[in-house]
């Protein structure tokens, strides 16, 4: 089993987070609520020099004002970092998440058909199917006396998996898989060359895939992108790299903080535990919930031009982090924002984005969620934290999550 | 009353989708697209406002 292990930030520890902030340093994700909550009141669009000057909006607005605004942003490169890729817009090095109009329009069509609501739907059973046999393992695991941690017993296994079937990639690579995620999402300050060799690398196996597909196509989607056209063309094999690479790392850490939260919350939370076991129909308002109240996902943009923003004289090439996560826990927008209510009827949370770029996985994702969580409270109604908030790890960087989640089954 | 999809805000969230099936289907690419002429029946109503409430984007409207 991998130990998780936070990456160390070249800039060293952060002093002030209004001023000098760095989501990359442990500290911001584990206490990322109560940041967010002063910035709000205090410097709602805060700047770092760190990475070569980078912007934090904190507010519902200034976040859907970028994320609407594709003239003064561009999506060129949407993970912070000390390297800024070469890759131009409007097409980036990973379209259509790197793209922007018009290119991205035609690029993200041609993904949107397989992740299609009906088409997702098929997916469910075999979604089922394997959590049952992550909770038999995890069974097994209690009943011979062993710990069990819901973030590397199950939820890191959910979405890997399921994104490998459907592109047709052998599931022992697994571990592969999030490595290359983790060196991408999460080695984000570490020394540039580091960054490069670990791109070769990705490159090197994602070509080997495409390679395979092409002696043995199959009804899977890598034969899907390497057959489907574009401007009367066949995608060239580097983009349908880029296109895999991009629903390995947008659809594996995502969907596995996503789970890994919700399950977090009911392990904290026993009373929302306990009306969940007993009325299932909450499912649905819980879910949405848990995305907007832990919403996993913070993208970046680069400022397209000089321009002034809020008051903000913002250069082209700095960063711009775009925290959904804080536009949901915004109270000028969501009625108790700091609550988490189960219930809530009324919720136009922006977990999956907003505008163009709408998280083109959003309908797996929810339905991963959704039967992750369900089957997880189904087979252990009773759990709680094993040990105290101090022994979950969470992640570092844009994504937020548990990584390390140690839960205890009281025997039955 | 009647309920009304503004295709250029639809960004292809399925909430609506989702949550009252009846009103609102969805296409290939994941838009969605009123039912018929959009009209809601009285016992509806509450799940067009359920819709309405809970899009990203802003893109549903019900209207007398
Ligand atoms: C709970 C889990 C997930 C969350 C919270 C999430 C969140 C997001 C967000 C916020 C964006 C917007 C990016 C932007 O504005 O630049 C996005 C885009 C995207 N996501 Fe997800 N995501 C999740 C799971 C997935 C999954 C499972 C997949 C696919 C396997 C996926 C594939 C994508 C793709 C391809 C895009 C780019 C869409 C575009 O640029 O048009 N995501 N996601
Ligand atoms: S909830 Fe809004 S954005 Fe989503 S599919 Fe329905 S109308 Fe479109």
């Amino acid at each position: 089993m991998t130990v998780y292990e936070p990456p160390v930030s070249i800039y060293g520890p952060v002093t002030d987070w209004a001023t000098d902030f760095d989501h990359a340093d442990p500290a911001y994700n584990r206490n990322a609520h109560a940041i967010w909550g002063e910035l709000r009141d205090t410097c709602p669009v805060a700047h770092s020099d760190r990475y070569g000057g980078t912007w934090l909006p904190v507010t519902h607005e200034t976040v859907r004002e970028i994320a609407y605004d594709t003239e003064n942003f561009t999506s060129r490169a949407v993970v912070v970092s000390t390297v800024v890729p070469d890759d131009p817009a409007p097409i980036g090095g990973a379209p259509p998440i790197t793209s922007d109009p018009p290119f991205h329009h035609d690029a993200r069509r041609l993904l949107l058909p397989p992740f299609s609501p009906k088409k997702i739907a098929e997916w469910e059973d075999e979604v089922r199917i394997l959590c049952h046999s992550l909770l038999d393992a995890m069974e097994a695991k209690i009943a011979a006396g062993e710990p069990v941690d819901a973030a590397l017993d199950y939820a890191q296994h959910i979405p890997v998996n399921v994104i490998s079937r459907m592109l047709g990639f052998p599931l022992e690579d697994d571990d592969i898989f999030r490595g290359f995620v983790h060196d991408i999402l999460e080695s984000i300050n570490g020394e540039p060359e580091e960054r490069i060799r670990s791109f070769e690398r990705i490159d090197a196996y994602l070509l080997a895939q495409i390679e395979d597909h092409r002696a043995n196509p199959r009804d899977d989607l890598t034969s899907y992108l390497m057959d489907v056209e574009m401007y009367g063309e066949k995608l060239p094999d580097n983009m349908v790299g880029g296109v895999i690479l991009l629903l390995l790392v947008a659809g594996i850490d995502t969907t596995w903080s996503a789970i890994g939260s919700s399950i977090w919350h009911l392990a904290t939370h026993a009373d929302d535990r306990r009306r969940l076991v007993a009325d299932p129909s909450l499912m649905t308002t819980a879910i949405e919930e848990f995305l907007r109240a832990y919403a996993p996902v913070t993208m970046a943009r680069l400022v397209a031009k000089d321009h002034d923003f809020h008051g903000c004289p913002m250069k082209k090439d700095e960063w711009v982090l775009l925290p959904f996560p804080a536009a949901n826990l915004d109270p000028a927008e969501f009625a108790d924002a700091d609550k988490v209510l189960i219930d809530r009827q009324e919720n136009r949370h922006a977990a999956f984005g907003l505008g163009i770029h709408r998280c083109l996985g959003s309908n797996l994702a929810r339905l991963e969620l959704r039967v992750a969580v369900e089957e997880f409270i189904a087979r252990f109604p009773d759990f709680e934290l094993d040990g105290t908030v101090d022994d979950v790890v969470w992640s570092v960087g844009q994504i937020r999550g548990p990584r390390e989640l140690p839960v205890r089954v009281p025997n039955r | 009353m009647r309920i009304h999809v503004d295709a250029e805000k639809c960004q292809g969230h399925n909430r609506c989708y989702a949550l009252a099936p009846e009103l609102f289907d969805v296409d290939d690419y994941g838009n969605a697209v009123v039912i018929g002429d959009g009209t809601v029946s009285p016992d509806l109503v509450e799940r067009a406002k359920l819709a309405v409430a809970n899009c990203p984007e802003f893109a549903i409207t019900l209207s007398e």
